[in-house]
């Protein structure tokens, strides 16, 4: 990391942010401190509603029209809070410059890359059309898009993820700013394509020499990226200090707990003696994107190609694989969710092909957990209706007393206090919602339970009491799981047997320990270096560049 | 997308076809003829002109004579209007519904877009309630009391303009003003809804931290995004203002084709009828067509090949 000199640039002083909201004003920010030298790289860490965002927005001016801020933010001794918007706006864009977390929605569809690009650059720096269009063309060359001239001409549509946050980035330099700030812009992306960005960013920042300002909640990109951190913890900073002293010697037991969060521990694999439970082979899914008088011929997808796998009692096989490599869509085609080639087996049954009535006396075995638990959670039924209903499906005869004593019982059993039974989901935490989501499941005695990135929206913390969660109920029930995610940490500590895909085909597959320690493709390499060493990843981009 | 247009044109034919033909059937299973009068006709007189006007043949084969007629581009004659031919009637009605209908629009497009996008700014502040308010009475109160009050107020009273007719440009500002005035409503609030949703858009908070100027943002990044909406809602409102309004030319007394939908309805006016059925539904299809031609133009994520 480069060796700044002491110049403060960017100083936060007792800044407190509070929300106007129907339930009451809501501190969001409570006083804190916090400062930029020229040149250095910042993390501001913690885990969702830490505040950390916020104090960003605040400084910027960018706050939601119910976000009121105090305190005081100096820019080279310029103070920014309250600053007549014309005076803001001559530095944000220009000496403070920002990328976001979704690439995908921070660019507004409706124009070209280039006249985005431009914008900033014409409104800040005064160039002429023509010499802006240059220094577009040259800030995309330096942010290493392929075949820049076309890309001018492009909408954000047309590129991929980590193509749009390097736009982002380009819009950044544009006017060589002193300070990037940068709101979890990797958060988004695939690890390959993050250890890309993170790359980028330090390759630029040693060529430029501007001060980063990195917000996360990922404490693999804090240690492989920063100089020095900030951890915040419900609107306060409870430590801050150099990277190494923080990861090598926390003082605080929050920080103590973030470093401690990430996903440990193993799955023995199961015997070969354990009976088979699910059992596919040649699994293909083809999407048909179906043409027609007005839109011409159709084409095909083909989201899955040839998989096979072979679950047996107990065990956890992990599906690990960037978006788009076809996981999801295997796990929702073993359990014909979706229509499918191939032949699946449950238990000596062929299943392939049923249709809900052929499927209805196998769901209950066959379960599934989603991702996202505020969606896959009926926002107008309360908790206990929410996971009998099951019940009246497959056990039609239980009295309402006895519905009530499973609910209590499994409500129980994934940590959830039984009394709270009568409340609605949204008065539950994103930790909580999964958990009911997963007695859901259990209340039903399912032998397989197709469990679809039930981590990923999950801070850090939470994520590990789920995966405790997930092991104990595994256990006393002795449940198959099949673990989809992209998160190579977590399908690590859960998993025994893991498969690697990528573009609807199994890379790599094997004992979890195997594929894990010993990888054999290129692809699943390149996936845990960036996801398990990230800072021996970005050490070697940058001595790859002198 | 010129393909794509031709294709739409094509595809519009049967459309067209299927229209024509449940309009046709549907006008004849109504009950009455054209020539029942509350005085009856000498039988011998009512021969003579179902014979002219072939009302004396089987109702499938008027059906292939009026289609064979349309196919060389002929409406008929009206069977009430008589020495006039449907197409001299519409062709005489039509501009002036036109004229009135664009002029209609153009106002409540410029009106409805500016005082949403105001309302949208300044979200929960006395304007935007004022706007909503205006609005809400605008789509409430039917044009049959707004067009009397306005000819009372601005022709009677203060006799600042022609209360009906159709002679100079000051005799259509208040038929324009009473068509408007809903259209205006309805485009205030969607532009409202779709700006607010706009201004809070990921790509917006982009444009302010860039310092772009506030009027940029609002104009080129939030607008433009804003208008999709609106433009959906203007292919069939814009088809219903140009093919006329029936209360808005009886009130003011305008030669448009509005009236003769319902005045060719109650006489049984057969061919009179097809031809405004017809009409409208030519200008539905075309200007469907050109809103989705334009959402293309405006939004580079659609596609059509």
């Amino acid at each position: 990391m480069m060796k700044q000199n002491e110049e403060r640039i960017f100083d936060i002083r007792d800044i407190r942010v509070t929300f106007d909201t129907p339930d009451g004003a809501v501190e969001a920010v409570r006083g804190v401190d916090m400062h930029v030298n020229a040149g250095e790289t910042v993390a501001v860490v913690g885990e969702s509603g830490s505040g950390k965002s916020q104090i960003m927005m605040a400084s910027m001016g960018l706050l939601a029209a119910n976000g009121s801020v105090s305190g005081s933010v100096t820019y080279r001794g310029q103070e920014l809070i309250g600053l007549p918007r014309a005076k803001l706006n001559r530095i944000r864009g220009a000496k403070i410059t920002m990328i976001f977390q979704e690439p995908m929605t921070s660019l507004d569809p409706l124009y070209t890359i280039e006249r985005q690009i431009c914008e900033p650059i014409r409104v800040h720096g005064g160039l002429s059309a023509g010499a802006a269009r240059q220094r577009a063309l040259e800030l995309l060359k330096l942010v290493h898009i392929p075949d820049p001239e076309r890309r001018m001409k492009s909408y954000p549509h047309e590129l991929s993820g980590g193509q749009r946050q390097r736009v982002m980035i380009a819009m950044a330099l544009a006017n060589d700013p002193d300070l990037l700030i940068a709101d979890e812009p990797t958060t988004a992306l695939d690890v390959t394509i993050q250890a890309e960005i993170l790359g980028l960013l330090a390759e630029l920042q040693k060529k430029l020499g501007m001060a980063i300002l990195f917000i996360t909640h990922d404490l693999g990109i804090v240690e492989a990226f920063a100089d020095r951190v900030y951890v915040m913890q419900k609107g306060l900073v409870v430590e801050t200090g150099g990277t190494e002293d923080i990861f090598q010697r926390p003082q605080k037991d929050y920080t103590k707990m973030l470093l401690a969060a990430e996903p440990e521990g193993h799955k023995p694999p199961v015997g070969d003696d354990q009976p088979i439970l699910l059992d596919a082979r040649d699994m293909c899914v083809t999407f048909t994107i179906k043409g027609g008088f007005l839109s011409g011929p159709g084409y095909e997808v083909k989201a899955v190609q040839n998989v096979g796998l072979t679950l047996r009692a107990g065990q956890t096989i992990g599906i690990v694989g960037e978006s788009g490599s076809g996981k999801s869509t295997l796990g929702r085609a073993l359990l014909q969710l979706l229509p499918s080639e191939g032949r699946v087996v449950y238990q000596g049954t062929s299943i392939q092909g049923f249709d809900r009535a052929a499927m209805r006396p196998f769901r209950r075995n066959l379960q599934m957990v989603f991702q996202d638990p505020y969606g896959s959670l009926s926002p107008r039924m309360t908790v206990g209706e929410i996971i009998t209903e099951g019940l009246l499906v497959h056990e039609p005869s239980l009295s309402g007393r006895e519905r009530d004593r499973r609910a209590i019982q499994a409500l129980e059993e994934v940590g959830l206090d039984p009394s709270m039974r009568n409340r609605f989901p949204h008065e539950f935490s994103g930790g909580q919602r999964q958990r009911i989501a997963i007695a859901r499941a259990v209340i039903l005695k399912p032998t397989v339970i197709v469990l679809d990135e039930p981590t990923s929206a999950l801070d850090r913390s939470v994520q590990k009491q789920i995966i405790t969660l997930l092991r104990r109920i595994q256990e006393s029930h002795n449940l198959s799981f099949i673990f989809i995610s992209h998160d190579l940490a977590v399908v690590k500590a859960l998993s025994d047997y893991a498969i690697v895909m990528r573009s609807g085909k199994v890379v790599e597959e094997g004992p979890t320990s195997e594929v894990f320690d010993n990888p054999q493709s290129e692809y699943t390499k390149d996936l845990m270096e960036a996801a398990f060493n990230l800072r021996e990843v970005l050490n070697r981009q940058a001595a790859a560049r002198v | 997308m010129l393909g794509y247009a031709v294709r739409r044109l094509l595809g519009a034919i049967p459309t067209l076809f299927l229209i024509v033909t449940f309009a046709f059937f549907l006008m004849r299973v109504a009950p009455g003829g054209p020539f029942d009068r509350e005085r009856t006709l000498e039988a011998k007189v009512l021969e003579n002109l179902n014979r002219v006007f072939h009302l004396d043949k089987p109702v499938w084969e008027q059906y292939f004579y009026y289609l064979g007629n349309l196919a060389r581009g002929d409406l008929g004659p009206s069977f009430i209007y008589r020495d006039f031919s449907v197409q001299q009637l519409l062709g005489n009605g039509l501009p002036v519904s036109i004229q009135l209908g664009g002029m209609a629009l153009l106002v409540a497009l410029l009106i409805g877009c500016v005082l949403g996008s105001i309302a949208a700014l300044r979200q929960n502040s006395w304007i935007d309630y004022s706007v909503i308010a205006v609005a809400t009475f605008g789509i409430t109160v039917p044009n049959f009391v707004v067009a009397p009050l306005l000819s009372l107020i601005f022709g009677v009273w203060f006799s600042l303009l022609p209360a009906g007719g159709w002679n100079s440009p000051e005799s259509m500002v208040l038929p324009v003003i009473t068509l408007a005035l809903p259209q205006v409503a309805i485009i205030a609030r969607l532009i409202r809804g779709s700006m607010i949703e706009a201004l809070r858009s990921d790509h917006v908070r982009t444009a302010r931290a860039y310092g772009l100027p506030t009027r940029m943002i609002v104009v080129v990044h939030a607008l433009r995004a804003a208008c999709l909406p609106v433009i959906s809602y203007l292919g069939p409102a814009a088809a219903a203002l140009l093919t006329g309004s029936v209360v808005v030319e009886t009130i003011f007394g305008l030669p448009g084709i509005g009236r003769y939908f319902v005045q060719g309805a109650l006489n049984r006016d057969y061919t009179l009828v097809m031809g405004t059925v017809i009409i409208i539904a030519v200008f539905v299809v075309v200007f469907n067509l050109i809103v989705d031609l334009l959402y293309a133009a405006l939004d580079p994520r659609v596609r059509y090949d």
